[in-house]
């Protein structure tokens, strides 16, 4: 068997451990192409890939563009609001017509939970997700993975806890898929209107304490909360919010280990979830994340797309 | 005219053991049950030598959706897919454009069925006017014009106070009020059954405590009232357990199950398939097992399909943004003798019972059973054939089932509604 040979990449659920390593390894030597003035290699040239973000998105998308054109490929942007879908064209026909225009991928944001494996058991390019409603973004798990993996090295009995609004969290269903398939333990902290039902079965452990998960956690990604979430009535106020789960200074001095990595996926609200001399500070990798992205998504791209290649029949 | 069905083995919700008999028709009714009849001017002969004979089968579940959704089925076509799945009587949901709350509406309905000329059709008039919760409908003139039953089907009535009205009035005409129980806040934009598998996938759940805290809701009102209440599409473990609590307080409560809540469980979202999109959602096994000890136990009076066709535009969506609903008129059968039958669930004089005679009783039809002077609504079934559920098994305008594909055994050979044969299977 092949050491890859998927066409798309949907979720880290159907990733083995050993797939998930051959990105975060194909990933740290494409990091060091961003390091040279000329910043580009041969490999993707010629072919088209798709980024189609039906989502607000500046970090995901300019990620995957730069990693696109750090790859040499061409690349088409289509947002929700040039694209026929805004005019009531359904999903399949958009990715019809674009597959009709002989791309050779997709990178696709939607916030319909579903919509990549629907998508690729549909059209033929590779689909890549870039972050489905609430159930994966898959690219983000892994740059967080091999951010973790920067700092510590090893994931076996590496303790990460990840704080916030699990339910509706794509990139917290995907960091529990990745770091379980590792081997780190993963606890999930969160007022409990926003933990999802049944998560513990998803093979984590469940706090609404953020003093308990701060404690012994190797690890802390902190998620963005949404104001919608409180106005949903699933808590009563911001202000609360960040006194009992905002990530503090006081609070990482007082309960976790002083060699503790902060993570957050961004756009951060500033003194909400995290104050900004957390973002900011020593504990702080949030900016590691942002640069070892464009290394992932090269590796996943190209990836995807060699095999992809030897999928089409050779005359 | 005259049709003769030789040798079948009738099939009786009293009777323990079926028996070999002929049956001659005439016109609309059974006329002759005998060992051997020899009729003459017989227009028509069926040999059912050793086949089961079944009171023609009545979904008190339909959804027709004409008027107003003629692109996704009519009344035509759904009485050609009922008389292919063996129903010979379907009684259809009154969630329709415009709805079946006014006299004129359910007029058109009866007209438009008579001029197909299939099935029974049955209309369900709706509780409210328009559907909205807001004022009762003209239940009276709904009862002139021929509702059998009453219904808001597709939402709940949220004001405790009118649905309990609703009860009080429709017991003064001797009609059943049919509940889907849905509590609109707890369900609000959810799209699938909330568990660990709504969890993995990301997709917003359904609690089973949104059907429950409802059921529990309309049992005390049919207690309060006295009056006749049915429980539609029960889902749930928690509905199962509060139905049987209240038949055995006596409660005039009833109950259904569908196909789909007693063979699926949640895990069949997972591949995203719009076609598994329904309310209420698929659930999970523990709430499938709950669903088959009340049908064995007769918790749940019947078994409805609570057909509900889309057309595949519609379905070929994001799954959040599809809409909710299976056919299930042409594959009812199938997946009764599959799952429920030859899983030493039901016996075949309880599917007699689940399917026709007590959907009958329920709503005072008055069929359900083969005997001498009744109405000539049978169905002849091979319930060892085995078959693929395929495309061209469906005789609805719209194909939007989970069930393509499966493998099932059980299968409705010939269907007379009213003396008239309105399906035979074709050969092989």
């Amino acid at each position: 068997m092949k050491e890859w040979d998927r066409t798309d990449l949907l979720s880290l659920q159907e990733l083995s451990r050993a797939e998930i390593e051959l990105i975060l390894k194909t990933a740290a030597s494409f990091k060091e192409v961003s390091t040279r003035s000329v910043k580009k290699v041969p490999t993707l040239r010629g072919k088209t890939i798709v980024l189609s973000f039906f989502e607000p998105s500046t970090r995901t998308r300019s990620s995957f563009e730069l990693a696109a054109k750090r790859l040499s490929a061409d690349t088409l942007t289509m947002t929700s609001s040039t694209s026929a879908i805004a005019k009531g064209e359904t999903y399949k026909d958009t990715f019809k017509t674009i597959e009709a225009m002989q791309v050779d991928a997709i990178v696709i944001r939607h916030g319909s939970s579903g919509i990549a494996q629907q998508l690729a058991a549909y059209v033929a390019p590779a689909i890549i997700n870039a972050g489905d409603g609430c159930h994966e973004h898959p690219t983000q798990g892994l740059l967080d993975l091999f951010t973790i993996q920067e700092r510590k090295k090893s994931f076996d009995g590496l303790k990460v806890s990840i704080i916030g609004d699990i339910a509706h969290s794509r990139v917290a269903r995907s960091n529990i898929w990745g770091l379980n398939k590792l081997g780190a333990a993963v606890t999930v902290c969160g007022p409990r209107p926003l933990l999802p039902r049944d998560i513990d079965r998803m093979g984590v452990e469940v706090t609404t304490d953020l003093a308990a998960a701060l404690k012994d956690a190797d690890v802390v990604n902190v998620l963005r909360i949404q104001r919608e979430r409180q106005q949903a009535g699933l808590f009563p106020s911001l202000r609360e919010y960040a006194m009992l789960y905002g990530i503090s200074r006081e609070k990482l001095e007082k309960y976790a280990r002083p060699d503790i990595v902060v993570m957050h996926p961004g756009p951060m609200n500033p003194g909400i979830e995290i104050t900004p001399d957390v973002a900011e500070g020593p504990f702080s990798v949030i900016f590691d994340q942002v640069t070892n992205g464009i290394a992932v998504r090269m590796a996943v791209l190209y990836l995807v797309m060699q095999a992809n290649e030897a999928d089409v029949p050779q005359e | 005219m005259k049709l003769l069905i030789k040798q079948g083995k009738i099939v009786s919700h009293r009777a323990r053991r079926t028996e070999t008999a002929d049956i001659l028709v005439d016109q609309e009714r059974i006329v002759r049950i005998g060992k051997k009849i020899a009729a003459r001017d017989v227009q028509q002969v069926i040999d059912a030598q050793g086949l089961p004979v079944f009171p023609g089968f009545v979904d008190m579940h339909t959804h027709l959706r004409e008027p107003g959704y003629e692109y996704k089925e009519t009344i035509q076509s759904g009485c050609r897919a009922a008389a292919a799945g063996g129903f010979t009587s379907v009684c259809c949901m009154p969630n329709t454009n415009p709805p079946l709350d006014n006299q004129a509406a359910v007029e058109f309905v009866v007209r438009r069925a008579r001029e197909c000329g299939g099935v029974n059709v049955f209309p369900i008039g709706a509780i409210t006017r328009g559907r909205l919760g807001k004022e009762l409908s003209e239940i009276g003139d709904l009862k002139k014009s021929g509702v059998v039953g009453l219904s808001d089907d597709g939402s709940a009535v949220v004001n405790a106070e009118l649905l309990r009205r609703a009860m009080e009035y429709a017991s003064m005409f001797d009609l059943p009020i049919l509940c889907h129980c849905e509590d609109p806040d707890l369900a609000a934009g959810g799209v699938m059954h909330e568990g660990k598998i709504s969890t993995v996938l990301g997709l917003k759940g359904i609690p089973s405590i949104a059907e429950s805290i409802i059921v529990a809701r309309d049992i005390a009102l049919a207690a309060y009232t006295g009056a006749r209440v049915h429980i539609c599409h029960v889902s749930c473990a928690d509905s199962v357990d509060r139905i049987r609590r209240a038949k055995r307080q006596g409660v005039a409560v009833t109950a259904e199950c569908c196909p789909h809540h007693f063979t699926l469980t949640d895990e069949a979202v997972s591949g995203y398939d719009t076609a598994t999109k329904v309310n209420p959602p698929l659930r999970t096994r523990q709430d499938v097992e709950a669903i088959k000890k009340g049908l064995r136990d007769g918790t749940i009076d019947c078994i409805a399909t609570d057909h509900a066709p889309h057309a595949a535009v519609e379905k070929d969506a994001e799954y959040a943004n599809a809409p909710f609903g299976i056919i299930g008129l042409e594959t009812a059968f199938a997946l009764v003798i599959s799952e429920l039958v030859n899983q030493d669930v039901l016996t075949l004089a309880q599917v007699v019972e689940k399917m026709a005679w007590r959907p009958s009783e329920i709503l005072r039809l008055g069929r359900g059973s083969i005997s001498e002077g009744a109405p000539a609504d049978l169905t002849i079934v091979d319930p060892l054939q085995e078959w693929t559920i395929g495309r061209e098994h469906l005789f609805s305008k719209s194909a939007n089932t989970p069930f393509i594909g499966r493998k099932v055994r059980g299968k409705v050979l010939y269907t007379v509604a009213n003396g008239m044969p309105v399906f035979a299977a074709a050969a092989g």
